[in-house]
């Protein structure tokens, strides 16, 4: 597999750190444990387009984006995570 | 010198003036240059290579590539033996060594070969229905005689002399395979400028063309496919790659291949690898893999002297070897009549050409010439004791006998497709062709070209190649035109689907080398595993070393009529990488031995060295344990000399590996507050503060400390094995949860040489280098900036030893040079190098947590650190670690632990049980993680975690360890063995 | 028919004729007490264990595919219990137990190879870790062993012990520990359920879950609806997928795990090996197979198949250990997709649904669990409450905290 990273081109999949997806958003200070828990635990795992995080640990070390299908591994999109 | 009494006196590939000895089960052979071995065994006469794997029967070659299921050999000897590999894709070569396998005392007399007397009752599966009584039997008796018949060929055993290399490849059109539609494929893609790799697993180019006899452009096609080798060499942007496999197809156009570099040689030239694994990342990639001819199953099919249609022609052609001296033919389509007139050509004498069809066009059956012809006839069983002597053919009129001692089959053709299905697609059946080709859904950037694709005539083949070798540059950026078309011949393929002979009585193979019989199919069908995928796991149809090759479509055909269904129905099985096997060699490269990983050195490791230090690994770095002084009889002299050096002198350790990052910016002080359980905003410059970091599910991620060395620049260290995984961490706090933070972050732990100085010396030893460190200008967490003759050293006033203690971090290139320094300071001063060991014996005796007990597994409360839990802000892992189990008061907590015996040795792993507690679950109370000897105290002591721990000072409890005789009463105490009161850090 | 020696000999005589198909292929009833959706080892030895021991059989199996195409039949046949954590160690020893006896309880043989499962240790902090897991087994009445560097060498002398980057210090023996013949396992369970009257139905594709007022009556399927007051999932790797049509978001994330297997050679290596410096576990089947694992591919994914990285990776271990495997070949590859769950360990428990049942997030554990998993479903599906072995294993522990974290990774599904 090969990540496009906007940065740096595309690299192999060896030079990234995956951390899972990049939908559940971490509430802000005043939320309550539900919300929390909803955050560090509960995942939509879907089969298809994800929107995932990937760190280009051996590269630019930016935190990335990546929308890719867990189908078919196509990466079809990768941007930066937070611009 | 013989040159073998069936290699014909004219013609083929071989060179025959230079002349190649070799062994062969110890008997010596000659072949010629050119030959592969199982060219050269055939050309010798030998036609019993091996035997097959559950009944032992000899067999012969089958093929002339890599789809060989029967002529497996145990290539080279000693070391280099390499068991397995097929004789029909190793190149012959000076000195090769070859012994047939499975089989014992002998080839030619098998003790295992009396497993064919148990005949029907060793069908298919019926291992799972016996060999279960009585119980104790089956690891004991039935499984290793099991084992031992099974198995192929044997391992060396030892270390392989020979080394691997990987490499990177990157291309626009990668095309795979060197026959006709893969040479204009990869000419027309490297005409239009494209860089193009051409990776072709034969050691000559050309693929069938090198094995037929037809012309392209008027010339042999050899010859033809030689020029444009040449051509292609030629084109600066083209890489050929020879002896070189594509195995596999991954993800975003990435591409394995083996190169075999010294395969052909008796071993590689000095500084060269044996093979080299590539991985080639490829925009597009044209797979030109042809295709394979598949057998007819009948009785007796897998006698040696049967053998494939093309491969006869392969072996007469290129290797001008004859496969017997009468032979015969048996075939269901119009290709594989070439074979008979090839044989005529050659002077073979040709008995009897059968062909399932009724009719066959005249033109085709021209090619027979006199010979006797059977149509609407089939081969029904080959006879032979060791080999092939008789055919039993059924004819419209009858059975009719016949000698023969080859025969060669023909059951069509199947396109090579496992590589465009390793990424998922399914191959279509095709009625025309009467095989599976290319699946709908093919890997983004692939197209496939020539008899892979059903393109099953040269000159097919070659229009093919050119169009999908312009497709393929046009995809990748480049306007191509198709290579100009040369002459070629258009032969038909016509072929009528023939599986298998219904009239056969004896065993007819479906999978040669697993021994799959037709009447295996038919009672695994019986049984219920009429799906192909239970067919193939209950028979162990296609699952040999040849992958099924010769025998998946058979077997899926087979299936279909046995179930009644079509054959597209029952589907194929998906082949799974790699599509040849692969040495584990070449896919660990150089990553083996010391070399598996890389090592890290610290950079005072030379110094280290000097002092006679023992390394251990710790993590990817080599750190020095502890330095063994003359008249130390074990380690723990060692260790217990520097651990009461520190605590009555000064000690100096290498503490770099501690990850170390810089962080830069106006809010760095707000980021760690939220990184950290504790406060780090209101740290003022010049001081240092410990820090406990959590995950975000509540539990102890990593402790260190972070220094404020300005206004806007900080420095934190991590423990050694977190150092990674906290930087990752911290930039994803940094870049996705709190981007609006003016923070910046990088890791220094290269870039800054570290030692600890401790002990009640250490201030003395220190203001030798650098002047005034006392309490007013360097007090206890106070980190400064020093200049040391003309190099920016950083002070930290930090204990893990509870003495007081400095750690002095120099730019890296400079931290042999202190080490050095450190220890002409002490002179006189009782400086001592100390390792790991001393280190840890000294932090246990603080009762500080390390590696072991933050394990992942521990809250900061179950570490005696709950108070830093800051409760006026927010930080990660704060409302997670409110969980109830969490802050359950049972849980084991934070404790020190010595033996009530002093002399005793607890050791770490213990549980821990109430005396008199029986030995179950519920009354393990928790379990001890460090033990170290305390010179200070002159006995063992240790850190553990157990059920109110706090609460329990005073109490005896039990070490349980069934593991390593640690099993002691023990007397629970406070962490903190030496100087609880703390003044020594003071001191 | 009872399989025995006897009937393969009688059968042998008549031409094997006389064989019938192993299990029913069921045509599907229009409502039954339970169903199990998953026709793989968890489902099937589900099914038996509630035909069996709880005489529940008017049941069905739901197979999207055909039976054991799942996990089951892509792993790499290890079965051991030498867990750490109390919540693990009684659900993976009653498995042990259930596989010493199973080819007579299935009078099948599933070819279980007690040749012992050797984990290696390389530092002093891993040996440490290995006596607590050790200690722990035997509180809980699992043997285990601790072996220094000299007994792991008589074990494995062709081990590297002379130039090795992560010395081997000695190892974790669990005796009773080995492998099974995979697919077999699904072919006994299937075999015994049928013949006990449960419905193995195959190709048949759950596609929705009925549920009213909180309570679930039955399944849309492929083949029509099934009415059911019980409904139960063992869909190890599509987890989320069907529980999703129960509105059910989990802590679970679907992974790829590679396996491997060498072309056949003779009896090479004892028992199973595991590397402690990285991620490598390799043991030789009986037919001569070396086969091998290591880490998952590290992303989600439903595509049974990895990438490189992994490969090379397993394969610069297994030279690491063993650098005699230079010259054999790898023959084939394949990928399973794994239930990751948030703390590396399984769920068996009720769900927020009544009559819905969740059996998942088995991470690497799946194969090894069968017989265990198969029986505690069993009894919390017939009974309504946790078997003893499984009372750990509840969906509730991420929220209240009772984690069964045996690595110490947290929640990060692809660390475990």
């Amino acid at each position: 597999m090969r990540i496009p990273c906007p940065f740096c081109g595309p690299r192999d999949l060896s030079e990234f750190a995956y951390l899972g997806d990049a939908a559940p958003v971490r509430p802000a200070e005043t939320s309550d444990a539900t919300a929390v828990f909803d955050y560090v635990y509960l995942r939509a795992n879907p089969a298809g387009p994800h929107r995932e995080r990937w760190y280009h640990a051996s590269g630019c070390r930016l935190w990335l984006t990546v929308t890719r299908d867990t189908r078919t591994h196509e990466v079809l999109f990768a941007e930066e995570a937070a611009p | 010198m013989s040159v073998g009494p069936y290699r014909l006196p004219t013609g083929g590939a071989i060179d025959r003036a230079q002349a190649l000895s070799f062994r062969f089960d110890g008997t010596s052979l000659t072949g010629f240059a050119g030959d592969t071995l199982a060219s050269a065994l055939l050309a010798n006469g030998h036609r019993v290579v091996g035997r097959s794997f559950k009944y032992h029967r000899p067999r012969g070659v089958l093929t002339a590539g890599p789809e060989e299921p029967n002529a497996l050999v145990e290539l080279r000897s000693g070391a280099r033996r390499e068991p397995n590999t097929k004789a029909t894709t190793a190149e012959l070569f000076d000195g090769l060594e070859a012994a047939s396998q499975n089989r014992w005392p002998s080839l030619r007399f098998d003790i295992g070969a009396a497993a064919r007397l148990a005949g029907s009752a060793a069908s298919a599966g019926f291992y799972y229905k016996t060999f279960m009584w009585p119980a104790a039997f089956w690891e004991k008796v039935y499984e290793p005689a099991i084992r031992r018949a099974a198995g192929l060929g044997r391992a060396s055993g030892v270390e392989d002399p020979d080394t691997y290399e990987k490499a990177f490849a990157f291309c626009d059109v990668l095309v795979i395979g060197g026959g006709p539609a893969g040479l204009i494929a990869a000419l027309t893609a490297g005409r239009s400028g494209a860089r193009v790799i051409l990776c072709d697993e034969d050691f000559v180019l050309g693929g069938r063309l090198n094995a037929e006899r037809t012309e392209i452009d008027g010339q042999p096609a050899a010859i033809w496919a030689a020029a444009i080798a040449t051509e292609l060499e030629a084109l600066p942007n083209v890489r050929v790659m020879r002896r070189t496999a594509v195995v596999g197809v991954y993800d975003g156009g990435t591409y394995a291949a083996l190169e075999r570099v010294a395969d052909h040689l008796l071993e590689p030239p000095f500084g060269q690898p044996r093979q080299r694994f590539w991985r080639i990342v490829a925009k597009t990639a044209v797979l030109a893999t042809g295709a394979v001819e598949r057998p007819i199953v009948f009785g007796g099919n897998d006698k040696p002297g049967v053998m494939m249609a093309g491969a006869v022609r392969t072996y007469l052609n290129r290797f001008s070897v004859a496969p017997g001296r009468r032979v015969a033919f048996f075939a269901n389509n119009d290709d594989a009549w070439t074979t008979a007139a090839d044989l005529r050509a050659a002077g073979v004498d040709l008995v009897a050409v059968i062909d399932s069809r009724a009719e066959v066009a005249d033109h085709i059956r021209a090619k027979a010439g006199n010979a006797r012809v059977e149509l609407s006839a089939a081969v029904a069983d080959a006879k032979g004791g060791y080999g092939l002597t008789s055919l039993q053919i059924a004819t419209p009129k009858g059975r009719i006998a016949l000698d023969a001692d080859a025969l060669a089959v023909s059951g069509g053709w199947n396109p090579q497709l496992g590589l465009a299905t390793h990424l998922g697609g399914k191959p279509q059946w095709s009625e025309r062709h009467a095989a599976f080709l290319l699946p709908a859904d093919l890997p983004a950037g692939l197209t496939v070209a020539g008899a892979a694709n059903g393109m099953m005539t040269t000159a097919e083949a070659l229009a093919d190649g050119a169009a999908k070798g312009a497709t393929a540059a046009d995809a990748a950026g480049f306007t191509a035109a198709p290579a100009p078309l040369p002459r070629a011949s258009d032969e038909s393929f016509a072929v009528a689907p023939l599986w298998q002979v219904a009239a056969s009585r004896t065993k007819a193979f479906v999978d040669f080398q697993n021994d799959v019989t037709a009447s295996d199919l038919a009672l695994s069908v019986r049984e219920g595993f009429t799906s192909v995928e239970h067919l193939k796991r209950y028979t162990t149809l296609g699952m040999a070393t040849d992958q099924g090759r010769t025998s998946n479509v058979n077997g899926l055909a087979m299936l279909a009529a046995l179930t009644g269904r079509g054959i597209a129905e029952t589907g194929a099985t998906r082949a799974r990488p790699p599509e040849r096997p692969v040495a584990f060699g070449a896919l660990a490269g150089l990553h083996r031995g010391k070399h598996l990983k890389p090592t890290r050195l610290t950079p005072s490791h030379r110094w280290a060295a000097s002092e006679g230090a023992v390394f251990i690994e710790a993590g990817p770095w080599l750190r020095a344990q502890w330095y063994p002084r003359p008249g130390e009889k074990t380690w723990l002299d060692s260790v217990s000399r520097e651990a009461a050096a520190v605590r009555s002198a000064v000690g100096i350790c290498d503490v770099s590996t501690l990850g170390k990052i810089a962080l830069f910016g106006r809010d760095v002080g707000a980021f760690l507050d939220r990184v950290y359980c504790n406060t780090f905003s209101t740290l003022p410059v010049g001081k240092l503060r410990y820090g406990l970091m959590l995950r975000e599910d509540g539990f102890v991620m990593d402790d260190g400390t972070t220094a404020r060395l300005s206004e806007n620049e900080w420095v934190m260290s991590t423990t050694t094995a977190n150092a990674a995984k906290v930087m990752h961490h911290l930039e994803l706090a940094r870049q996705v949860l709190w981007p609006q933070l003016d923070v910046r972050l990088a890791s220094v732990t290269e870039q800054w040489a570290q030692f600890a100085i401790a002990g009640p010396n250490a201030r003395a030893l220190l203001e030798r280098l650098l002047g005034d460190v006392s309490d007013e200008v360097v007090p206890y967490l106070a980190a400064r900036i020093f200049d040391l003759g003309g190099i920016p050293a950083r002070l930290f006033r930090v204990s893990f030893s509870g003495e007081r203690a400095y750690e002095i971090a120099v730019p890296a290139q400079y931290g042999d040079a202190l080490a050095h320094e450190l220890m002409w300071a002490g002179e006189g001063l009782g400086v001592t190098p100390y390792g790991t060991e001393a280190l840890g014996v000294l932090r246990i005796e603080k009762g500080h947590v390390a590696g072991n007990e933050l394990n992942g597994q521990t809250t900061a409360r179950d570490l005696g650190l709950g108070k830093m839990m800051s409760a006026k802000k927010d930080y990660i892992g704060r409302v997670m670690a409110a969980r109830p189990a969490l802050i359950d008061p049972d849980r084991p907590m934070l404790a020190g632990f010595r033996a009530v015996d002093p002399t005793k040795r607890p050791r770490a792993g213990a549980h821990f049980l109430k005396i008199g507690a029986p030995e179950t679950p519920e009354n393990d109370e928790g379990y001890l993680t460090s033990v170290a000897f305390s010179p200070a105290l002159n006995r063992w002591i240790g850190l553990g975690f157990i059920k109110r721990g706090p609460e329990r000072v005073g109490e005896r409890i039990r070490a349980y360890d069934r593991m390593q005789g640690g099993d002691l009463e023990l007397e629970i105490c406070a962490p903190v063995f030496v100087d609880p009161e703390g003044t020594r850090v003071h001191g | 028919m009872r399989f025995s020696f006897l009937s393969i000999a009688r059968e042998a005589l008549r031409g094997n004729r006389g064989w019938t198909p192993h299990w029913r292929d069921a045509e599907p009833k229009a409502a039954y007490d339970a169903v199990i959706i998953g026709g793989g080892g968890h489902g099937l030895a589900t099914a038996y264990y509630l035909a069996k021991n709880h005489g529940l059989t008017n049941i069905a199996v739901l197979e999207k595919s055909w039976i054991g195409s799942g996990n089951v039949g892509r792993n790499t046949t290890i079965v051991r219990s030498n867990y750490l954590l109390p919540g693990n160690i009684p659900l993976y020893e009653l498995s042990m137990k259930l596989w010493e006896g199973l080819e007579r309880d299935l009078n099948y043989n599933a070819m279980v190879s007690q040749r012992g499962v050797l984990n290696l240790c390389h530092t002093d902090a891993q040996r440490d870790a290995f006596a607590r897991r050790g200690n722990a087994m035997r509180l809980h009445g699992v043997e285990a062993e601790l072996l220094d560097r000299k007994a792991v060498q008589r074990m494995c002398p062709f081990l590297d012990f002379d130039n090795a980057r992560f010395p081997i210090q000695g190892g974790l023996l669990q005796r009773r520990g080995g492998t099974v013949r995979h697919d077999a396992v699904a072919w006994g369970y299937a075999r015994g359920a049928s013949d006990r009257g449960v419905d193995i139905v195959q190709n048949c594709a759950v596609t929705g879950i009925r549920i009213a007022n909180g309570v679930v009556e039955g399944v849309e399927t492929t083949r029509g609806f099934i009415a059911a007051k019980k409904v139960a999932m063992a869909v190890a790797g599509s987890t989320s997928q069907v529980a999703s049509m129960a509105g059910l978001r989990l802590p679970i994330e679907s992974h790829v795990l590679q396996a491997f297997v060498s072309e056949g050679l003779k009896p090479l290596i004892p028992g199973v090996i595991t590397f402690g410096a990285g991620h490598f576990y390799i043991s030789q089947s009986d037919k001569g197979g070396l086969v091998f694992g290591g880490d998952i591919d590290g992303y989600n994914s439903y595509a049974q198949r990895g990438n490189l990285h992994v490969v090379e990776d397993v394969a610069e271990e297994a030279m690491g250990l063993m650098p005699m495997t230079g010259r054999l070949r790898m023959l084939r590859s394949w990928g399973g997709i794994m239930d990751m769950s948030m703390d590396g360990s399984p769920i068996i428990d009720r769900t927020p649904i009544d009559g819905l049942f969740l059996n998942a997030g088995w991470c690497y554990g799946g194969f090894k669990a069968i017989p265990g998993s198969g029986l505690a479903y069993a009894h919390l599906i017939a009974k309504g409450e946790p078997h003893p072995a499984a009372t750990a294993l509840r969906l509730d522990r991420f929220r209240t905290g009772h984690l069964i974290d045996e690595k110490g990774q947290g929640a990060q599904a692809n660390l475990h």
